[in-house]
């Protein structure tokens, strides 16, 4: 991970590891999928070649696109009301400030602005959720209004407006169907091998094919099957990860200015209370998971694998390797 | 062979069909861009008169400051012609500029809530202008680009896209001393 300068080549690398997870959470549903029909004889290998139809990888991705469509469309009701969020009104100078500095990054992102929401805590931190832009909807704390000036203001919301702009919730969705559809193949894998012993639908496909074949596959889908559900979840976590990088990146394509984020991100560092309205279910939407904290980068491992944000520190690394490079362009001159 | 042939030939026009539309979208981009230009400084015209009307009182030793502004923005709506225009509008700008700058040394000023809206409406206007052009100018690159670089460059040459100007600054923009204005204005959160 080099110290990039320019926030274009940034967020072009983001976009690659992103596409390169997606497509490695694709094989692993693949392969599993195929393995378990393979099994179930719902996919036939004759003469070297396939028959039949993978039933039950279809249904495990049908399964879980129905679940994922529920929280698609009552989404952003939902995880406002699990959040007691009102909508933001300029009561004070200070919230109108939050307000304008959202119509401001969208007009920099060339987006209709997100409605703002506010929500009763002295944390700072911020979340968009949405399923378009047209479609979208930020809101932050009581405390970020109280907290950050102009500058850290537009770092923030620049940061939300680009999940909104880069479709990362749409993203993390067909992720989260994809890692609900490999459980519930390992789940079959295991049913079926319980209550079958998988020995009666072997002989079957034995006679079309040498027996060799067939039980290597057999053996591959059961490793896959127990392992599988937890790569998902590593590589989910690992694509949610690049793509808080990539929102960092975005904010600075917004505001032309690393240091509106720098010190926002720092301030959300130093600040003591845990936000406590996030739930296990809205955690990762925040600009820092408030479940995570403001995690140190020499934790152990297993906490950062597992974790739906960077480390704060790494963040705000990257940030001040960007401010360090010559040629930087200059904040946008503004009031 | 013939099969591969009509997949190639096949796969062309579709990439041309995806290029020309791309184009397309980014020339209709710049249009909403500019227009968004446009928004805001209408907006920042509306607004001008209530923030005068509301601060000449405090401030009745900086006419000049004052008058110059309200020139600027005569200027900006009589302009003949885009250059006239677009000159008038940066000249408002430094205006604007000053004037934020300067009330900052009238702390009665932030006693009166209607100032300190108005106040905050024109930030955000300026910024508002600031950010359009920063966006317009995004897209004049991803068009210019896009035209220039190959295999593209042959849709457009042939279908008579033509490369964008950028929006700068006019020259005598350069001429105000850009730091007491950010100083002042960073102060007066």
């Amino acid at each position: 991970m080099t110290a990039v300068s320019d926030f274009r080549a940034l967020e072009a690398a983001n976009r690659r590891e992103t596409a390169v997870l997606v497509v490695a959470m694709i094989a692993i549903l693949a392969a599993l999928g195929f393995g378990l029909d393979v099994w179930a004889g719902s996919i036939r290998i004759t003469d070297g070649s396939l028959s039949g139809f993978p039933l039950l990888t279809v249904f495990a991705l049908i399964f879980g696109s129905v679940q994922a469509l529920i929280s698609f469309y009552g989404g952003a009701r939902l995880v406002l009301l699990s959040v007691h969020a009102r909508p933001l009104t300029p009561d004070t100078i200070q919230h109108q400030r939050v307000l304008d500095a959202v119509n401001e990054m969208a007009v920099a992102a060339r987006m209709p602005p997100p409605r703002a929401y506010l929500m009763d805590d002295p944390a700072p931190n911020a979340f968009a959720t949405g399923r378009d832009p047209a479609h979208s909807v930020i809101c932050v704390t009581q405390g970020l209004v109280d907290t950050m000036d102009r500058e850290e203001l537009q770092g923030v919301i620049g940061h939300e407006m680009s999940h909104i702009r880069d479709y990362d919730i749409r993203t993390m969705m067909m992720v989260a169907v994809m890692v609900g559809g490999i459980a519930m193949l390992s789940d079959f894998c295991f049913r079926m091998m319980f209550y079958s012993g998988g020995s009666g639908r072997r002989s079957s496909n034995d006679k079309n094919n040498g027996g060799g074949a067939i039980i290597l596959v057999y053996i591959a889908t059961l490793i896959l099957a127990a392992v599988a559900p937890i790569i998902a979840q590593l590589v989910a976590m690992a694509i949610s990860r690049q793509r808080e990088y990539l929102a960092d990146a975005s904010s600075i394509e917004f505001t032309r200015n690393p240091h509106a984020l720098l010190r926002a991100l720092e301030q959300i560092a130093k600040s003591e209370s845990p936000l406590k309205a996030a739930t296990s279910g809205t955690g990762h939407l925040f600009i820092v998971n408030p479940r995570e904290g403001a995690r140190e980068d020499r934790e152990r491992f297993f906490d950062n694998l597992l974790s739906t944000h960077p480390p704060l520190t790494k963040r705000i690394a990257r940030l001040r390797a960007m401010l360090g490079a010559p040629g930087q362009a200059t904040a946008v001159p503004q009031s | 062979m013939g099969y591969i042939l009509l997949l190639i030939v096949a796969a062309i026009v579709v990439w041309a069909i995806a290029a020309y539309n791309s184009l397309v979208r980014l020339r209709n981009e710049i249009d909403g861009s500019w227009r968004q230009i446009d928004v805001q400084l209408k907006r920042r015209h509306d607004l001008i008169p209530n923030l005068i009307e509301a601060v000449k009182g405090y401030l009745q030793y900086e006419r000049d400051t004052l008058n110059q502004v309200v020139e600027a923005r005569a200027k900006a709506l009589n302009a003949s012609d885009q250059g006239a225009r677009i000159a008038a509008e940066n000249q408002l700008s430094s205006g604007i500029g000053r004037l934020l700058a300067i009330m900052e040394n009238y702390p009665q000023l932030k006693a009166d809530e209607n100032v300190l809206r108005l106040q905050e409406e024109l930030t955000t206007t300026e910024n508002q202008i600031a950010f359009a052009r920063q966006a317009y100018n995004d897209v004049v690159l991803s068009l210019n680009t896009r035209i220039q670089t190959f295999p593209s460059n042959l849709i457009a040459g042939n279908f008579g896209f033509h490369s964008a100007e950028y929006f700068k600054a006019a020259a005598e923009d350069q001429a105000v001393p850009k730091v007491d204005l950010a100083v002042g204005a960073r102060a007066q959160q």
